[in-house]
């Protein structure tokens, strides 16, 4: 199983050079009275694989969400390659972004959910197809070559006519990680992606995600349970506690000597 | 109670100009009903406060009025300033717009029952809006109501007799028509009988919809 070659030759999107991609710049985000995020300041390098790791409600599903523009921060500004997800400049000034800006910006990031999400009326051909054809406008066949080979890639070849009912779990959470790719983002999202799957098939997809993150450039931003596999892909690794970091490092330092109480804490009560 | 055949043989040219127009009222109300209410499902799903006030004003007011009245001020009311239109018209347009506002509702179900990570998915492959409507929210929502709205259909066909009000005459306006003059009551029979031969083949068919469709 070998990486579309393509994902890291033509990249149309700036080549990887370790700058910042993205910056959340004092980021608040409420739920009514609940503040989840607390004006949260973080930036992430291209080309980095950082995991999220904290107790539940510590905001690291927040932050993909936001970066999805599932969610809209109450206060604060994000920024996707230098421009701004949630805001735009007009005559200088910042104002709320428009839908039209939001989608541009927003087409550099892929996300998997954790209940993979696939569409239920779409082979997984055409699930993986759908978006680059209507939304980046590529010719059919095109597409459907390319969708081909991300199957290949995640081990699902012969699955291409398959509808998502007629797949397992873990064959669904591949075909969505090939759809994510296939729009061929600079960032790629993963919320839990192995949480909703039964034990046996969570290997299957962490060694897809392994695969990628081994092979290609993409940016990865994980929150994941599966500490073996954040180990195992993490350049940097991030603990929350309620809504803020409290500690970031390499994967190495972070879970061999955690400096912080409550890192320590949490990290010897998930391994 | 005498059975005459030759009531019966006497009544066929009208009963076959009624049930043309019967079906004419079912085919194009359904068209209108079916289509309409989808419009009106999409329109209350706005973020715009002036589409979806006037819309849920406008719906509301159909379905809880009665279907007589509004053929009534179809037919009466609107040419006063409006184009005149034949009784046919009048009502198939009657019928549709009415059960337009019950289909919206079948549809607006059917659009809620759609997971939500359904839109998050169409948001995360940046799918435009059309897009996210027309290939990922109502193949799936309109799949899970089918049969639903195929119980519309046989509601519409069973309220069609009340375009005979502004003299569209259904077959059982022309059924009335016929015993009124002749003073015999086959023609009523032959009616009911024909209701039951649209209706029933039409939720059988209904049935093996739902049995394809929802799975």
């Amino acid at each position: 199983m070998s990486a579309d070659q393509n994902l890291t030759k033509d990249q149309s999107n700036p080549a990887v050079d370790g700058k910042e991609l993205i910056r959340f710049d004092k980021v608040t985000k409420r739920f009514g009275s609940n503040v989840v995020l607390d004006e949260l300041d973080f930036s992430v390098n291209s080309g980095k694989h950082v995991t999220l790791i904290g107790p539940s409600g510590s905001g690291k599903t927040t932050i993909l969400r936001l970066l999805m523009t599932l969610l809209k921060p109450e206060e604060g500004t994000i920024r996707v390659g230098g421009k701004y997800l949630t805001h735009e400049e007009r005559n200088g000034k910042l104002v709320k972004a428009g839908e039209k800006h939001i989608r541009e910006v927003r087409k550099n990031i892929g996300m998997v959910f954790q209940q993979f999400n696939l569409f239920p009326n779409m082979s997984a051909l055409r699930n993986i197809t759908e978006a680059p054809v209507s939304v980046l406008g590529l010719p059919k066949d095109e597409a459907e070559e390319r969708a081909r080979e991300l199957l290949d890639m995640v081990g699902l070849g012969d699955k291409t006519d398959a509808y998502p009912t007629q797949l397992s779990g873990g064959q669904q959470q591949r075909v969505a990680i090939a759809r994510a790719l296939a729009m061929r983002p600079q960032v790629l999202l993963l919320d839990e992606v192995t949480s909703a799957l039964d034990p046996e098939l969570v290997a299957g997809v962490l060694d897809v995600l392994r695969d990628i993150a081994h092979t290609t450039d993409i940016t990865m931003l994980c929150v994941t349970h599966e500490m073996g596999f954040a180990r195992d892909i993490s350049d940097q690794v991030l603990m929350f506690d309620s809504g803020r970091v409290i500690e970031s490092g390499t994967a190495e330092k972070m879970f061999n000597e955690p400096e912080h109480e409550r890192t320590r804490e949490f990290l010897s009560a998930v391994l | 109670m005498n059975w005459d055949w030759q009531v019966v043989d006497d009544f066929m040219p009208k009963f076959w100009d009624g049930v043309l127009v019967t079906l004419q009222a079912l085919g194009w109300g359904t068209l209108i009903a079916f289509s309409l209410g989808l419009v009106w499902a999409i329109a209350l799903r706005s973020d715009q406060k002036w589409i979806t006030w006037p819309v849920a004003a406008v719906t509301e007011f159909i379905r809880n009025t009665p279907l007589l009245v509004q053929l009534f001020f179809l037919f009466y009311v609107v040419p006063e300033w409006g184009p005149t239109m034949s009784p046919l018209t009048t009502g198939i347009i009657g019928l549709g717009l009415h059960y337009s506002t019950y289909t919206a509702e079948v549809y607006r179900a059917g659009i809620e029952g759609v997971p939500v990570g359904q839109w998050e998915a169409a948001t995360a492959l940046s799918l435009s809006k059309r897009r996210t409507w027309t290939a990922v929210i109502l193949p799936q929502a309109i799949r899970r109501v089918i049969p639903a709205l195929g119980n519309y259909v046989v509601a519409m066909l069973k309220d069609s007799p009340m375009i005979s009000a502004i003299g569209a005459l259904d077959m059982l306006g022309e059924g009335r028509a016929f015993s009124d003059t002749t003073f015999t009551t086959e023609a009523l029979t032959v009616v009911g009988v024909a209701f039951i031969v649209i209706a029933y083949p039409a939720s059988l068919l209904l049935r093996a919809l739902e049995r394809r469709l929802v799975r």
